[in-house]
């Protein structure tokens, strides 16, 4: 038996700030809420010993004890199930669903149990659910899945995704304390990407709910967009500054709700928006936004809202054809340049 | 190199918990206990009940009341669906009181349950006032969902009850939760989870009751074998004779209990619920019963065979079982049986006209309570072209 337990190293609890990546920011984060608060506690699959699929709740079992960092068997009925219940009984769950991909599993339970508890007699849960989204890493159809989409439509789901490592862990803080469920949602991109490696701050701070952050100011144009779009919106933004154009980047940080004045502020002073999101371009998130537009700030576009996405396809897995799916630097250049020119 | 560990190291908790994570469960064993089991009628004779009991006899008349309770509500409801007071549907317990009434009675009030729409009974043993349903059923505002949920879909924490959603099975999961809270907070609750025949048969039922069986939840699944899921009969929801054969797949302890004995069901669940608490981890109870009404009040239940509900009526309802053992027991006269049924009618009459005076909801309300309204605002209906 001990042959079969080969990892001897005990993770150690991280730093209070410091230099981090996105997904030590998140670890700090959780680590931290834990500390601070008895009821919050973890559940998912493999988040015990192993530490997570991603590590994001590495040591955790051994500083918190298995009562609170919880290992399910594989199966995300029972894990959203089992953070909706201890919701009703005052503990915070943090729950982790291996791969976004999997919550389809957990899905009822999640848009008919959770969404709406508070609504039908008041009883709330304070849950986040969160794991890894996102495509461009290879994984094919059943482990790149963006799923906000599947959820904008069901009232009661609080959603979030960070694009730096400030905001992951202010973001998994305000998570965790609100008092209702939030899908947390991170892109496996960006967990240890050397760019987003920054200084945060040592002291307790959150991001809150349903705010949006400029990640570029500029007057021309407004790229609207979150997750790791964020990065290629700043790229495309640089080189569109090489020729002329000054590009406003929006980081939405909450897809629901949505920010909209952030939005409608940016529209307003730039007339010209791009919508850009991972996920696939029908019933995206981008048609909520570009809808939102023409109603609140017609008067103010001097073009069409484009929407940059992808294309209408599962997530493929070989590079060239994932490459084609997804939206590139150069699709959100060739819209801007054609919204400049309009 | 990985060398193996050295056993007289000092052990740290993260050994600790490496050793736990590695524990092995019990040998497998069935344990299907048919101590209570229904038994085949003697032609002729009143089935009665289980006269091996610890129930005193003000207990007795007690559970009677609940009985009479649970039943008379229906039959009110009843009556107020065909005044087309009731929005929507009246989903009836008719025949299978016992089960929800005798084994919620023997839970303690730190205790848990959540019902399924027939386990109404559950829900006013766990101290719900008729009122409350009333007024959810008319769709009133003084209702416990303000009007925005049907029947018995609400909860009440203080009191230990959490409304089911229609979607059936999702509840075992989310008991698990209540459970693993209840553990964490150093509390010694146990909960109910009723399910039937036809709710067994989901995924989110067999997801819940593993993940109770591997954490040794002290949770009671009950499952109602009313013969009926809406139209579709046991036979074509799952292959097995007896849904307590379902254990096994859990390795957890199991029970068949004539559902329509309420003194067997108190008996049943009150053993399972000290096994429990004692740590003895999760417990399956089938009770076996029988569903005298369609799904809802609409149902023709064209599907039942004929003279079957008869048989059921005759020879099997709970009430008149309960209701002749006390008489023949002597536990109680006929005239205390009906002064008790005098005081329940009595409380719906009041609960009733209670809920019939509730204004409906005032419409805005709709827009209300999705989330924490102090930090999302109400999601009111949109002002076309303000600006």
């Amino acid at each position: 038996m001990s042959a079969t337990l080969k990892k001897e190293h005990k993770s150690s609890r991280p730093e209070r700030g410091g230099q981090a990546t996105l997904v030590e920011a998140i670890r700090q984060g959780i680590w931290e809420e834990m500390e601070r608060d008895p009821t919050v506690f973890v559940i998912g699959e493999d988040v015990g010993l192993y530490g997570g699929a991603f590590k994001v709740t590495d040591g955790l079992i051994d500083q918190f004890g298995k009562e609170r960092v919880i290992d399910t068997p594989i199966s995300e009925a029972a894990i959203v199930g089992a953070a909706c219940g201890a919701g009703l009984m005052g503990m915070k769950a943090v729950a982790e669903f291996q791969f976004i991909d999997f919550i389809s599993a957990g899905f009822d339970l999640l848009t008919n149990y959770a969404a709406k508890c508070r609504y039908r007699w008041g009883a709330n849960i304070p849950a986040v659910f969160r794991g890894p989204c996102g495509s461009g890493v290879r994984s094919g159809p059943f482990h790149s899945l963006n799923a906000e989409a599947f959820f904008l439509n069901t009232a009661g789901l609080k959603i979030v995704e960070p694009s730096t490592a400030y905001d992951a862990k202010g973001l998994i803080k305000a998570a965790i304390r609100d008092p209702d469920p939030v899908l947390y949602f991170e892109h496996k991109k960006l967990y240890r990407l050397p760019r987003l490696r920054e200084e945060l701050p040592a002291d307790d701070y959150i991001v809150e709910i349903g705010k949006a952050r400029t990640a570029r100011e500029g007057r021309d144009l407004s790229i609207i967009t979150f997750g790791a779009m964020v990065l290629t919106a700043l790229d495309a933004a640089e080189e569109l500054e090489k020729e002329g154009l000054d590009v406003e980047v929006i980081d939405l940080r909450t897809l629901a709700p949505l920010d909209k004045p952030a939005i409608l502020a940016s529209v307003k002073k730039t007339n010209r928006v791009i919508v850009l999101h991972e996920a696939s371009r029908t019933g995206g998130i981008g048609g909520e936004i570009a809808a939102t537009i023409a109603e609140e700030a017609f008067e103010w576009l001097d073009a069409p809202v484009l929407r940059v996405a992808s294309i209408d396809t599962p997530v493929p897995y070989s590079p060239p054809l994932e490459d084609y799916y997804l939206p590139q630097t150069k699709d959100v250049l060739e819209a801007a340049r054609k919204l400049a020119a309009y | 190199m990985d060398n193996p560990p050295n056993k007289t190291a000092q052990r740290s908790p993260a050994d600790k918990n490496r050793r736990r994570h590695r524990q092995h469960p019990a040998p497998f064993q069935m344990r299907v206990s048919t101590k209570y089991a229904p038994r085949r009628p003697v032609d002729g004779k009143p089935m009665g009940c289980t006269s091996e009991t610890s129930l005193k006899p003000e207990q007795m008349l007690e559970l009677y009341r609940y009985l009479k309770l649970t039943r008379l509500v229906e039959e009110r409801l009843v009556n107020l669906y065909r005044q087309t007071k009731v929005v929507g549907g009246v989903f009836r317990s008719l025949g299978q009181e016992a089960t929800a009434v005798g084994s919620a009675y023997a839970l303690a009030p730190q205790d848990f349950v959540t019902p399924l729409i027939r386990d109404l009974g559950a829900v006013l043993v766990k101290g719900i006032r008729p009122r409350e349903i009333f007024a959810q059923y008319m769709a009133k505002a003084w209702g416990p969902s303000g009007g925005r949920d049907l029947n018995i879909h609400f909860g009440d924490m203080a009191k230990g009850f959490i409304g089911p959603i229609s979607h059936l099975g999702d509840m075992i999961p989310v008991m698990t939760g209540v459970l693993l809270a209840a553990r964490m907070q150093k509390k010694r609750a146990v909960a109910i989870a009723y399910i039937g025949d036809g709710g067994m048969s989901t995924g989110a039922f067999h997801e819940g009751l593993n993940f109770a069986a591997v954490q040794k939840l002290p949770l009671l699944v009950i499952a109602e074998y009313n013969h009926y899921a809406y139209s579709t009969p046991t036979n074509l929801q799952t292959s097995v004779r007896d849904l307590a054969e379902k254990a096994a797949s859990y390795n957890i302890p199991a029970h068949i209990v004539d559902g329509n004995d309420v003194i067997a069901c108190y008996e049943v669940t009150r053993r399972a619920a000290d096994f429990a608490r004692r740590g003895g981890g999760a417990v399956l109870i089938e009770a076996k019963t029988y569903r005298r009404k369609g799904h809802a009040e609409h149902d023709d239940q064209r599907y039942v065979p004929s003279g079957e509900i008869e048989w059921w009526e005759k020879n099997n309802d709970p009430v008149d079982r309960f209701e002749g053992f006390l008489l023949e027991q002597k536990i109680a006269t006929k005239e205390r049986l009906d002064e008790i049924t005098a005081s329940v009618l009595r409380e719906i009459e009041e609960d009733c006209a209670w809920a019939e005076s509730s204004p409906m909801p005032d419409p805005e309300q709709a827009a209300y309570g999705v989330f924490d309204n102090n930090i999302v605002p109400p999601a009111l209906r949109p002002e076309f072209l303000k600006n």
